[in-house]
């Protein structure tokens, strides 16, 4: 699954690259984010958009978001 | 999920600044102004000398309690993350063109809903002007508009703008001889500096924990159809407005005579513009910037220094308004701002990795 890292980034730009992400690959992609801001901003981009979201811990602040359909 | 599950949070919060800026007002702050962060800034950069202008002088408790209640919540909520190193001198530049901006307006996005929310006409030519600089600012998003990543920093990083707060505290407390503060205008018209630090704290850690945000409820709708934080947005002017009709205070419904305004429609609306544009490039409006910053952020931390330096600017360069309209130095300022802000968005466009 394409992973994408937006870790670091500021507001709005985790979900902007997510949306970008989906657009090309509609099937799924693992997103990792490092703050809840983005986490939550992710989150509720893709289940508004009708996907799966399934969150996991990862080092550090990360977590990987695997969005699925 | 339910409609109070998903936004409820934000939808308070909302309803609280709301309540909170009509309470300030009662208590003595300037009218249509409960809170308003370019405002107070603007105060705060005067009353520590950075800038002469005699009726805007004071060191505003509200800010104080804002960055310390965003502070204190993102501690109790595991969010507290001292990072930063995301182009912090065109952050700082940006912060200064929103202030240049929000004093040609006389109003940060916040003091805009509320000038809203208190019948100023004036202000919805702001707002008009506001949602044209998002505009602006997501066609460079979507460009691919970046100032790239921010990195982990020193602990102590992320509790400076805390400590800062504390110091102007103590300042305000043990330090008002040496201070400037005015006898006449705006800034002597202070709701009790107890209160004010309470109203400051509530909202600060309201809006810690629901990213209320000015700029982001606006640009989330625009470019996501995401509605949220617009919910939180739309609950403060509602609010205002029920508040400003439940007190007595009153809702005038006019361009004219209103509080602390010009009815100059063209300036008033390039200000916004201009506050709207570079706010989109910072990723959060002057309120978001300073809660950020109190949870640990230091780009956002810069953010905040350019906007206090930029007050500083605009009212010993005469480039903020007043009551009688903008000034040709402001006029100029505000043009420059915008260049300058467009050259930051197209310098800093990165082409989108696959």
């Amino acid at each position: 699954m394409k992973q994408i890292d937006a870790r670091g980034r500021a507001c709005p730009e985790p979900v902007l690259m997510a949306k970008q992400g989906l657009k090309a690959s509609p099937a799924g992609i693992e997103v990792l984010v490092d703050n809840a801001v983005a986490l939550g901003n992710v989150t509720r981009f893709a289940q508004n958009a009708g996907y799966q979201v399934q969150s996991t811990a990862g080092e550090g602040d990360t977590h990987k978001l695997t969005i699925t359909k | 999920m339910s409609f109070f599950k998903k936004h409820g949070l934000v939808v308070g919060t909302g309803l609280v600044v709301g309540a909170i800026s009509i309470a300030l007002v009662a208590f003595g702050n300037p009218k249509n102004m409960g809170f308003c962060i370019a405002c107070f800034l603007r105060d705060i950069a005067g009353g520590v000398g950075m800038h002469r202008a005699e009726v805007v002088q004071y060191i505003r408790p509200e800010i104080i309690g804002l960055v310390l209640g965003a502070l204190v919540m993102s501690l109790i909520g595991k969010e507290f993350a001292p990072k930063g190193g995301s182009a912090p001198l065109t952050r700082f530049a940006l912060g200064f063109a929103v202030m240049v901006g929000a004093l040609m307006f006389l109003g940060c996005p916040l003091r805009m809903m509320i000038r809203i929310g208190g019948g100023d006409l004036n202000a919805v030519v702001g707002l008009i002007g506001f949602v044209a600089g998002i505009l602006i600012g997501i066609f460079f998003l979507n460009k691919g508009f970046s100032l790239k990543r921010t990195y982990d920093l020193p602990k102590l990083e992320g509790y400076m703008p805390g400590l800062t707060a504390i110091g102007l505290l103590l300042l305000l407390t043990f330090g008002a001889g040496l201070l400037f503060f005015s006898e006449s205008g705006p800034g002597s018209m202070r709701a009790p500096a107890a209160i004010a630090l309470i109203a400051g704290l509530v909202v600060g850690a309201l809006a810690q924990k629901s990213r209320l945000c000015t700029v982001g409820g606006i640009r989330d709708a625009l470019m996501f159809k995401d509605f949220h934080l617009l919910y939180g947005f739309i609950a403060i002017i509602v609010t205002v407005l029920l508040g400003n009709l439940l007190t007595g205070a009153g809702v005038k419904v006019s361009f004219v005579e209103q509080p602390v305004a010009h009815t100059d429609g063209l300036w008033n609306a390039l200000g916004m513009v201009l506050v709207g544009f570079a706010s989109v490039l910072l990723g959060g409006c002057p309120l978001r910037q300073l809660i950020l910053a109190g949870s640990g952020n230091a780009d956002s931390g810069v953010a905040v220094l350019g906007m206090v330096v930029g007050a500083a600017f605009c009212h010993n360069f005469k480039l903020a308004s007043s009551a009688d309209g903008p000034t040709a130095n402001g006029q100029i300022a505000v043009i420059l701002c915008l260049a300058l802000v467009a050259l930051i968005a197209v310098l800093n466009l990165h082409k989108q990795k696959d």
